[in-house]
C-alpha cells in the first residue's frame, strides 16, 4: 500500500521544516511572555477593584499584587512561581498550513519556554509519578482543538493552569427539578469553600450543559473569554451579572482577606441539554490569570490580541 | 512603622500579636512543604535544618544555578491547608515559630500554635517576584533529591512580607472567622438570585 507523503514519520519539506521551527520559536516566546505579564483586561479589572477597595488588609494585598507585577515586568520573570500546567485552546482554519504539525510544535514550544522563561517544572507523569522536568508529558501540554472550515489562520489561547486555581474546579449533573437555582447554589458552594484559597479575586467560569465533561469544558472556555464580555443570550447574561453581584456581596476580598469584592467576573458558556439533566461545571482563574491570545497568519505573521504593546 | 520579627524569634516577640496584624521578617526562612512534612512526621526522618526559633515557608520556588550557589527567580506561597494534618506535630518537633503560606489552616494548627507558641501568616499569593526580591541569599539547599519545588531552600530574608497573621498564639483564626462570615452572607445572596433565575417554567 502506498503511504501518502505526509504520513507521520516522513521528513517535512525543508521550507515546512523551517516554518515549523519559526512557529515553535514564536509560541515558546509567547508562552514565556504570558507567564510574566497579565492580559490587559485582567490588569484593568484589578486596577478597578483596587480603587474600589476600602478594607485595610485587602488594600495591603492589592498593593503587593501591583508591586509584584511591576517587578515581574521589569525583571522579566514569571509573575507567579506556579506557571501552571500548560493548556492551549486552538481555533485553527482547516487550511492553516502547519495544522498537522501544530501538536508537535506546541510540545517543543513548551520545552523551549521551560528553559528560556524559565517555567517551573509542573508536569508529573501519572502512575509513574515522576516529574518529567520539561512541562511535557502524556497529553500535556493539553490541547483543545476547534477546526474552522474555509479559513487559513490559526488563533491560539495559551492558559497556565496553576495548582491553586485548578483545585476548586468541579462539575456535576443536576436533576432538572434543581433548576438554575441549583446551578447558583453549586457555584456559591465551590467559590466560598475552595475558591477562598485560589488567590481571589477570581474569574469564575460556569458551564451549563448536558453532562459532566461538556459542562466542565464549557466552564474552562468561559474563563478564556475577555473580562467584560457577556453571553449573547439575555437570560444567560443576566445570570452572569446576578452571580457576579451576589458573589461580590459575600466579600471574599483578595486572598480571602475579606473585602469589597470577590470576583473579577462571572462568565457562563452553555450548550443545549438533555431534557432530564442540567450539567454544571465551575472553573476558576486566579487574580494572576495568565491567559494570552495570538492570531497567526498562513505566512506566520502574528498579532497578539490579549496584551497591549506586547513584544516577543 | 513596619513591625519586623527577627530570627531567632522568642515567645515574647509574638505573644502580643493578633490575627489580622501585618508583620515582616528578617532572618532565616526555610521552604518546607508536602514531602518535607511527610518525611519528618510520617517517615521519622531527621530534618537536616535546625528550625528552632526560625520560620518555614510553604512554597516551591523557581531557582537557577548561579556560579557555585543558587539564585531565586520566583518564590511564592502554596496552599497551607495541604500541610494541616502534619503541622501540629511539626511545630512540636521542630520548635518553628513562624509558618508562612497561603490561605488558612485548620484547628490542628491552631492547637499547635497555642501549645508551642507559633504563628501562621500569609504572604499574598501569586506575588512571587516581590518575595524573590526580599530573599538576600540562598544559604544552602537540603533534600534536593525531592526536586526543585519540594527541596528545603534555606533563605536569608530581609523585610520579607507583608505577612498577614492568620493564626496567633491565642487560638484566633482569621480565615475561620472570615469563612463563617462568607457562609452567613451567601445565604441571602443565593436566595436573592434564585428568585430571578426560574427559567424552567
Ligand atoms: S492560585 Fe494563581 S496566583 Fe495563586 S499561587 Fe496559584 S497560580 Fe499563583
Amino acid at each position: 500500500m502506498n503511504m501518502p507523503a505526509s504520513a507521520s514519520g516522513t521528513a517535512l519539506a525543508p521550507d515546512k521544516e523551517q516554518a515549523a521551527r519559526q512557529l515553535t520559536d514564536i509560541m515558546a516566546k509567547f508562552t514565556g511572555y504570558v507567564g510574566k505579564r497579565l492580559p490587559q483586561d485582567v490588569l484593568d479589572k484589578l486596577a478597578e477593584l483596587r480603587a474600589r477597595e476600602t478594607k485595610p488588609l485587602a488594600k495591603v494585598v492589592y498593593d503587593s499584587m501591583f508591586d509584584n507585577l511591576e517587578k515581574a515586568d521589569r525583571l522579566d520573570r514569571p509573575c507567579c512561581q506556579d506557571t501552571g500546567a500548560l493548556q492551549y485552546f486552538v481555533r485553527a482554519g482547516a487550511g492553516f498550513p502547519l495544522l498537522g504539525e501544530l501538536k508537535a510544535i506546541l510540545g517543543d514550544a513548551v520545552r523551549q519556554a521551560t528553559k528560556d522563561a524559565p517555567l517551573r517544572h509542573n508536569a508529573v507523569e501519572t502512575f509513574v509519578e515522576k516529574n518529567t522536568g520539561t512541562n511535557t508529558g502524556t497529553n500535556i501540554p493539553w490541547i483543545d482543538w476547534e477546526i474552522v472550515p474555509d479559513d487559513d489562520t490559526c488563533t491560539i489561547e495559551v492558559y497556565m493552569a496553576g495548582g491553586g486555581c485548578s483545585l476548586p474546579g468541579a462539575a456535576k449533573v443536576l436533576m432538572p427539578a434543581a433548576g438554575y437555582e441549583g446551578v447558583v447554589q453549586f457555584v456559591f458552594d465551590v467559590i466560598t469553600s475552595y475558591g477562598v484559597n485560589a488567590c481571589p479575586p477570581l474569574l469564575v467560569g460556569v458551564g451549563v450543559s448536558t453532562s459532566v465533561e461538556t459542562a466542565a469544558t464549557l466552564s474552562k472556555r468561559a474563563i478564556l473569554r475577555p473580562i467584560g464580555s457577556h453571553h449573547p443570550d439575555p437570560q444567560a447574561a443576566k445570570m452572569e451579572a446576578l452571580l457576579e453581584k451576589g458573589l461580590n456581596d459575600v466579600g471574599i476580598g483578595p486572598q480571602g482577606m475579606s473585602g469589597s469584592s470577590s470576583v473579577m467576573g462571572v462568565h457562563i458558556e452553555a450548550s443545549a441539554r438533555h431534557p432530564s439533566t442540567i450539567g454544571v461545571g465551575v472553573s476558576v482563574g486566579c487574580w494572576a490569570h495568565r491567559r494570552g491570545t495570538i492570531r497567526i497568519q498562513p505566512d506566520l505573521a502574528y498579532e497578539i490580541l490579549s496584551h497591549r504593546g506586547a513584544v516577543l | 512603622m513596619k513591625k519586623i520579627l527577627t530570627t531567632p524569634i522568642r515567645d515574647e516577640d509574638i505573644a502580643g500579636l493578633r490575627a489580622g496584624d501585618v508583620v515582616y521578617l528578617d532572618g532565616l526562612l526555610v521552604t518546607c512543604r508536602d514531602v518535607g512534612h511527610r518525611r519528618l512526621i510520617e517517615l521519622g526522618q531527621k530534618l537536616p535544618v535546625d528550625l528552632r526559633g526560625n520560620a518555614i515557608f510553604h512554597a516551591g520556588p523557581i531557582v537557577v544555578k548561579d556560579g557555585d550557589g543558587w539564585k531565586i527567580i520566583s518564590i511564592g506561597p502554596t496552599t497551607s491547608m495541604r500541610m494541616e494534618s502534619f503541622e501540629r506535630d511539626f511545630i512540636r518537633e521542630t520548635g518553628v515559630k513562624l509558618i508562612v503560606g497561603k490561605g488558612g489552616m485548620g484547628p490542628e494548627t491552631v492547637e499547635g500554635c497555642r501549645e508551642n507558641k507559633a504563628l501562621h501568616a500569609v504572604f499574598p499569593g501569586g506575588c512571587a517576584v516581590l518575595a524573590a526580591t526580599q530573599v538576600e541569599k540562598i544559604e544552602r539547599v537540603e533534600w534536593l533529591d525531592l526536586g526543585m519545588p519540594e527541596a528545603l531552600w534555606v533563605c536569608r530574608v530581609k523585610e520579607f512580607g507583608p505577612l498577614i497573621i492568620s493564626i496567633d498564639t491565642h487560638g484566633n483564626n482569621l480565615f475561620e472567622t472570615n469563612k463563617a462570615e462568607f457562609n452567613r452572607l451567601k445565604v441571602p445572596a443565593i436566595a436573592e438570585i434564585s428568585k430571578e433565575v426560574r427559567f424552567i417554567r
